[in-house]
């Protein structure tokens, strides 16, 4: 679903992502880790079509990050912290409008967001502004306004910081949904136990990838019981930050 | 003597309740935690103490001064170090330090001593714009600004949301060394395991506070015996819990799963063909606490 050959961003002499090579399959959740200024951010861009790379090649869904970036866009999903949704407007206007950018019809949208707000148990709250509802649930509608064009793949920057530790894990019962309908997830987080809900995990120093593998063989790897620790082991030699 | 109380304190904004009869004392010289989501009214409380938002009932002190009618005292004492990055960024590094200095009729050279090992830190980018800083050194200058006046309290809100492991572990070394400088320190965080590196804390939610006290205590006062279990299918593991009536809560942690339970947990799992399975009893954290405290309120 996501391959990439020696991906890499320059800025001017600054190598922010460096010769990244990695894969990930069809409902897969994949994160991504790594400490601020790695090139977390500069290599999502990049995935998402929305910053053209300096070297090396990716395809995303079998599209193209150099030629086809329209295609990338409206085969995948994105939502980060910052990102949310548009506060000044109703939960059912926000779904209206993400849904109708990402061009579902009048019926599908219909559908859809009813779907979606009994899923969320959210029927009640329809017609509240967004900006009135808690943090919580604003990054699950959020999420699942991401999810609503049926995406190939989501991309996830940070969905759960600040969020309280039970609705942090009913995000990850949706983000585990999503991947049991065959969405493939590419999540980064700086919660080490969420690390651990991951299928696979690379973690980014520096620019390049400097582990890639299940939670379980990083952890035997590095002789660490936690993913913590083997996240200090590897973050602990970067040069460089933001 | 306490160096802040908060008594019944109340912040209404129209028709949100943000601090809900909130009441604390937090000795001399401690370190004391304020951990809980976003919009639990953290923000707001440091607010009302700092003297940059009048509280709608109840009253507080900072060092023994009211926070309504003492405040250019409580500002000349404070130190504050708001959870938005609030320095000048078309001023240097060694240019907001100055600024800061002077604003409180101090200078740099006079209480250096106290910035001296974060300032060493970002001291070779000192003729750089503060906003050209990376997060972490936008931190520590944030951080020595708080501190140049030689404040008696110093507040922090959220000054490790957003940052990795590694940079949170280091800013912690920091408050640890300024603790031995016998500033009181108020700390707010969402990330539950930073709440045992404080003297005490408050876990906080919705405007009120769930529980206040040492993390030990805290930890002590949990009434279930909580074991972690995992099994190849993950997954199922979790749904397969949540359905049992042997079992009173459960729910993901990292590699395993919390569970507390009557009865014989593991046989019921390998009946339902779950592989691999391990479960053992596990110490209790802050955030089980949490999760618990949170559960009984809802």
């Amino acid at each position: 679903m996501i391959r990439t050959d020696k991906l890499t961003k320059r800025f001017g002499d600054f190598i922010a992502t460096n010769e990244i090579t990695f894969e990930v399959e069809k409902g897969e959740i994949f994160g991504f880790l790594g400490a601020n200024g790695a090139g977390k951010t500069t290599a999502m861009r990049m995935l998402c079509g929305l910053s053209i790379p300096s070297s090396g090649s990716a395809t995303i869904a079998g599209f193209d990050v150099y030629k086809q970036t329209e295609q990338i866009k409206k085969n995948i999903g994105y939502m980060s912290q910052k990102f949310s949704l548009y506060e000044d407007l109703t939960v059912a206007e926000n779904i209206r409008f993400f849904g109708g950018i990402y061009g579902l019809s009048n019926q599908q949208l219909k559908t859809k967001s009813q779907q979606l707000l009994h899923d969320l148990g959210l029927e009640k709250e329809a017609k509240k502004l967004v900006g009135s509802l808690p943090l919580g649930w604003k990054q699950k509608l959020s999420f699942s306004i991401a999810v609503l064009h049926d995406p190939k793949i989501v991309f996830l920057d940070e969905p759960t910081g600040g969020v309280d530790p039970i609705t942090r894990r009913q995000f990850w019962n949706l983000i585990y949904d999503a991947a049991d309908r065959g969405v493939t997830v590419f999540v980064t987080t700086h919660y080490m136990d969420e690390a651990e809900y991951c299928n696979r995990i690379s973690i980014m120093v520096d620019g390049r990838i400097k582990a890639l593998d299940t939670p379980r063989n990083l952890k035997n790897n590095f002789h660490a019981e936690s993913m913590d620790e083997v996240f200090y082991a590897l973050a602990r030699s970067a040069k460089r930050s933001e | 003597m306490d160096a802040v109380i908060v008594n019944h304190l109340r912040k209404v904004y129209q028709d949100k309740t943000a601090v809900d009869d909130v009441s604390f004392a937090v000795k001399k010289g401690e370190l004391f935690g304020l951990i809980g989501p976003d919009g639990a009214g953290k923000t707001s409380i440091f607010r009302v103490l700092t003297t940059l938002l009048l509280p709608d009932g109840g009253n507080a002190t900072v060092d023994g001064f009211d926070v309504v009618k003492d405040y250019k005292a409580i500002r000349n004492l404070a130190g504050y170090m708001p959870g938005k990055f609030s320095l000048y960024q078309d001023l240097t590094v060694e240019e907001n330090l100055h600024f800061f200095a002077t604003v409180f009729k101090t200078t740099v050279e006079e209480n250096y001593d106290l910035i001296k090992d974060i300032y060493i830190q970002i001291e070779p980018f000192k003729k750089r714009r503060a906003g050209k800083l990376s997060g972490g050194m936008k931190q520590k200058l944030a951080l020595c600004c708080a501190l140049i006046h030689r404040p008696s309290v110093l507040f922090l809100d959220e000054p490790t949301t957003g940052v990795d492991p590694v940079s949170r572990k280091e800013f912690w070394e920091m408050l640890r060394k300024l603790k031995e400088q016998e500033i009181t320190i108020i700390v707010s965080t969402p990330y539950m395991d930073e709440a045992v590196l404080c003297d005490r804390i408050a876990l906080i939610q919705d405007g009120k506070i769930l529980s206040i006290d040492t993390p030990t205590a805290i930890v002590a006062a949990y009434p279930d015996d909580l074991y972690a279990v995992k099994a190849d299918q993950m997954h199922q593991l979790l749904k397969v819990l949540q359905g049992l009536s042997i079992v009173k809560d459960s729910y993901a942690f990292g590699e395993y799963a919390h569970v507390t339970y009557e009865g014989n947990l593991l046989q019921e799992l390998n009946s339902v063909g779950l592989t691999g399975i391990d479960l053992h009893p596990t110490p209790v954290t802050i955030e089980d606490c949490f999760i618990k405290l949170l559960k009984e309120k809802q």
